[in-house]
């Protein structure tokens, strides 16, 4: 096992290598002069000259990549404009908003779906299997931001039941914030909770009819025995790829939730970065978005390998 | 292991009787049936052999007695009965602690009936720690104590091998092992060698005949190939259609097979004393398509003996020799005279040296 | 009746020559998948195949004898030794694009996972003719009917999906889209091992009347040595990635030399209640060796009641016993070993 996780980290270098390319890239192909942003449209050659200089923009492509790479290397993501603060900082106040939010969603996500999913598979073609299939395809079919909205309206304005902006008010607390963070989350896990349940349903039916849950029943163990210690487990590593899948989902879901409820996240940093043109913001919000992608694969991986014994040998 | 005393001596209580036994998939207003009008019954420490092609019902008629049916299939006739209780009526609970005490499952494919994702001490021991509240360290006594019963050498160390980890061999002795674990009154052995290689075949069918012998278990051993149950079984019976076509002592029906289907099925095994440049003589087409059951004997369009009266109704299965024990479901029943110039010994029962 | 790209074999004809055939695959582990040993899954294995007849491949599980058939087909990395087809070297057929394929083909044992679900038995057939460019668009309907009347399949299973055939149809179409490309040497691994033994003997007929029809050459991988008989000229038996015993058919049931050989004959079932009790047997009791790490000496030792410490430390050669009949055993001529084989061939063979 720990062969195996170390040979699947090494395999993470070429991907998060080749992520700083493209977020390398992305500057050189953005149209405009850096000078102009930094100096204004008003500096003097000699002005600009000096600021290429002194960014390194004279030299080859090559060596301009290994400067971000050793740049990145010791935190370097650049400035912000619009905030006035080194990228890394803005990033990494907001980094924890939206990881907080984004486990919340992917922990509700996965618990109601397994749920769900395994209740209905446990009798399949009932009145409940065919509830969640339609819940399924309910929960599918609507936008995020418009989830958000009607969850709004309903529980905001018209119940006033709870808060719709930010993440606290007045004094705090652990118990405001949660108050703040139940709609974005329940908004955000709608669609990855729906996927789950789809996927728990259908691979658990597969593996309830398999026959080592048949040689289970032979020898009299239960049958929720067998649905949480035979079935469940076997049904997991393509629910476990649903949900890394659905991480992904969630951090880029995370923009326009985030927006909807103002939850002061990456997601809104990278709205707002996108509507002010701030580069670096930009490219290091990309690149953080990146990396966790990688990072939540990565774990998909290594659980899946958990789950299933005969990957390790592979 | 103390050996128990297994052979019929006396007449006792069978283990399992199942009578006009009917499973059926499908709606209630279209059924199909899979297996029809099934009866026998298995006495403690017989064996019980059920021949028959893919499809015959073979399988079905011991999944319906164990309750473990899939999808919609069910029972909608007869009833089977487990030292005289009629299963269907037990309740999940008691059904439960039937299996496994009462009655054992082996099944064909040992990969894909033992949990991937299990160590294999995990699996053997669930049922003991859970349900005969061993302690898991007697469990674990227990469990090394059956792997080395089933010939398993270095048991204590394959307890926590996954079963992708053991060869073929080692996982059908795996499974047997399972299913012993709770000293089943009655084994169900379904096509346990057809996975195997040849070689391992012959000592994995010596092993649960040895088995049986030692723990006194009733078997029911369900196979397509005659060759297979030869040296196992008491008692043949042979399916098809969803019927029991032929059913007799096993000397006896290898001796004199009365029914046109035993005979062509004893034809068909590839032997190793017939000329070697001589035809396999297979049985040529298909078993009926259950959801088209046909009008008269079910295997007339593959009989060479077939006349028109075979299409006239259904044969009964019955004793041609009233008192024989052979019943055969054929109403030209060819091999008559041959029958009756033969033996008449097999009937008091096979003793065996 | 189709018509044949190939003329039939003439007596004489050279067919497959395997000579010293080795085939060995990499063992790599380790966070850098650094090779850290050799895994010998076929080590040195001689036979012919004349043109026109069928060798029977035995050995069970493990023995190396479907990677045998494999390497001949170019489907396993070839580590030693050559293999001629039909006079030419493999190299020089893989070398033409497309001509190993066209010459040999490989049936497997189960059709069902190589056919694709999805498609009717007609587009498997007319995909394979199409892929060879054997016919063109219009004429491949007819050809796909021409295969399946070939393999005893009436037209209608044209429409038909893997699914809605049994067991012996799927085996039947397997054999049609080898059939497709006319080649002239089938590689036949455990082909009837998934079937009811009441319809092997459909296939087997099959394969043979086609045999006879179009002067095919077999290779026929099994681990039955019952089946086997019906099919083969002469057999070669194979244990842990060698041959143990080469005999012509006849001479390996009547008179068998190497104690596997006498294991895999006690094994077969007798359809004989009497007889099955009585007989004599050997047991493989131990799984066959590693072929990573073979044991000095004779593969069997471990499993050969006969063993000596000259078969723990010296490997038999493969020997004549007698015109045409290969054994690898030290002892096979001591009495006590002769005595315990003609018991078992006792009642087996006539």
């Amino acid at each position: 096992m720990f062969t195996f996780v170390l040979r699947r980290a090494l395999q993470t270098v070429p991907v998060v290598l080749g992520v700083t390319l493209a977020t390398f890239l992305l500057s050189q192909i953005i149209p405009g002069d850096p000078t102009d942003v930094l100096l204004g449209p008003g500096a003097s050659d000699e002005a600009r000259e000096r600021l290429r200089t002194a960014l390194g923009l004279d030299r080859s492509m090559v060596v301009q990549y290994l400067y971000y790479l050793g740049n990145l290397a010791q935190g370097d993501f650049g400035q912000s404009f619009t905030f006035a603060r080194p990228v890394i900082e803005v990033l990494a106040d907001r980094m924890a908003n939206t990881a907080l939010l984004a486990f919340a969603a992917i922990a509700l996500a996965s618990a109601a779906g397994i749920a769900a999913g395994t209740w209905a598979a446990v009798r399949p073609g009932s009145l409940r299997d065919r509830g969640l299939t339609v819940g399924v395809l309910f929960l599918n079919s609507m936008p995020s931001f418009w989830l958000g909205l009607v969850l709004i309206l309903i529980f905001g304005l018209h119940l006033r039941l709870l808060p719709v902006s930010g993440m606290s008010s007045g004094d705090g607390g652990p118990l405001n914030l949660m108050a703040h963070m139940l709609l974005p989350t329940v908004t955000l896990a709608a669609w990855s909770l729906a996927a789950i349940a789809r996927m728990t349903r259908s691979s658990l039916l597969e593996v309830i009819n398999s026959d080592y849950v048949r040689t289970a029943r032979s020898r009299g163990v239960g049958e929720a025995r067998i649905v949480l210690f035979h079935a469940l487990p076997n049904a997991m590593p393509a629910v476990i790829t649903v949900i890394g899948m659905q991480m992904g989902f969630l951090l880029s879901g995370a923009v326009l939730t985030e927006t909807v409820f103002s939850w002061p996240g990456i997601g809104l940093a990278m709205y707002q970065a996108i509507s002010t043109r701030d580069i670096p913001l930009i490219q290091g919000g990309i690149l953080v978005l990146a990396l966790a992608f990688v990072a939540i694969n990565f774990a998909v991986d290594v659980l899946y390998a958990y789950f299933n014994p005969k990957i390790k040998l592979a | 292991m103390n050996a128990i005393p297994t052979r019929r001596s006396e007449p006792s209580r069978p283990v399992l009787e199942v009578e006009n036994l009917r499973v059926s998939y499908g709606s209630a207003q279209r059924p199909i049936h899979v297996v029809n009008d099934v009866s026998f019954s298995v006495r403690p420490g017989e064996a019980l052999g059920i021949v028959g092609e893919s499809g015959c019902g073979k399988s079905q008629t011991m999944l319906a007695v164990l309750r473990l049916l899939s999808g919609s299939g069910r029972i909608t006739a007869g009833r089977a009965r487990f030292e005289g209780q009629d299963l269907a009526a037990l309740s999940a609970r008691q059904m439960r602690r039937i299996r496994g005490h009462g009655l054992a499952l082996i099944s064909q494919d040992a990969l894909s009936a033992l949990n991937p994702s299990m160590r294999i001490g995990a699996q053997m021991a669930e049922p003991l720690v859970r349900y005969d509240g061993m302690s898991r360290g007697d469990a674990r006594k227990r469990c090394i104590e059956l792997l080395e019963m089933v010939g398993i050498p270095g048991a204590a160390t394959r307890l926590a091998a996954y079963p992708h980890e053991l060869s073929g061999g080692m996982r059908q002795r795996v499974l047997i092992a399972m299913a012993i674990s709770g000293n089943p009154k009655l084994l169900i052995a379904d096509e346990p060698t057809t996975a195997l290689d040849v070689t391992i075949q012959a000592q994995i069918l010596r092993l649960i005949d040895r088995l049986r012998r030692e723990l006194g278990m009733a078997l029911v051993l369900i196979t397509h190939d005659l060759g297979v149950v030869a040296g196992v079984s008491d008692t043949i019976a042979v399916m098809y259609a969803g019927r029991v076509v032929e059913t007799a002592e096993t000397d006896r029906l290898f001796e004199t097979p009365r029914h046109p289907y035993t005979r062509a099925l004893l034809d068909s095994i590839p032997k190793l004393d017939a000329p070697a440049d001589r035809r396999l003589q297979p049985i040529a087409g298909l078993p009926p398509d259950p959801l088209r059951p046909l009008s008269g004997c079910p295997f007339h369009p593959r009989c060479s003996h077939a006349e028109p009266r075979c299409t006239d109704g259904l044969p009964a299965l019955e004793a041609k020799e009233p008192g024989s024990g052979h019943l055969i479901r054929c109403v030209i029943d060819p091999w008559r005279a041959a029958a009756a110039g033969g033996r008449t010994s097999g009937l008091t029962g096979a003793s065996r040296p | 009746m189709t018509t044949t790209r190939n003329a039939m074999p003439q007596a004489g004809d050279e067919g497959i020559v395997v000579d010293g055939l080795k085939v060995q695959f990499p063992i790599r582990s380790g966070v850098f998948r650094r090779q850290t040993g050799i895994v010998r899954a076929v080590d040195g294995v001689s036979f012919d195949i004349p043109a026109g007849t069928t060798v029977g491949l035995v050995g069970e599980s493990g023995s190396g004898k479907t990677t045998t058939g494999r390497a001949l087909l170019g489907l396993a990395p070839v580590s030693g030794g050559g293999v001629r087809i039909f006079g030419e070297s493999q190299a020089e057929l893989a070398a033409r694009p497309g001509a190993l394929p066209r010459t040999c083909q490989l049936v497997f044992q189960d059709p069902f996972a190589s056919l694709n679900p999805r498609m009717t038995v007609g587009a498997a057939l007319s995909e394979v003719l199409a892929v060879h460019g054997l016919a063109g668009r219009e004429e491949r309907a007819r050809r796909v009917q021409t295969l399946l009347d070939g393999v005893g399949l009436r037209p209608e299973m044209a429409d038909r999906h893997p699914v809605e055939l049994s067991g012996g149809q799927r085996q039947r179409v397997a054999i049609a889209r080898a059939l497709a490309v006319e080649p002239r040497f089938i590689v036949l691994d455990e082909v009837v091992s998934a079937l009811d033994v009441s319809i092997q003997g459909q296939i087997l007929n099959l394969l043979i009347d086609l045999q006879r029809e179009r002067g095919l050459t077999y290779l026929f991988i099994t681990h039955d040595l019952g089946v086997v008989r019906y099919v083969s000229q002469r057999i070669v038996v194979m244990y842990g990635g060698k041959v143990m015993e080469t005999a012509p058919r006849d001479r390996l049931f009547s008179v068998p030399h190497h104690p596997y050989t006498h294991a895999l004959l006690s094994a077969v079932p007798l359809p004989d209640p009497k007889a099955e009790r009585a007989r004599a047997r050997l047991d493989v009791r131990s799984e066959p060796p590693d072929p990573a790490a073979p044991p000095p000496g004779c593969r069997f030792q471990r499993s050969c009641p006969f063993a000596t410490d000259l078969c723990r430390s010296e490997e038999p050669p493969l020997r004549p016993v007698a015109a045409d009949h290969l054994a690898a055993c030290h002892h096979m001529e001591r009495p006590e070993v002769r005595q315990a084989l003609t018991t078992a061939t006792q009642g087996v063979s006539a």
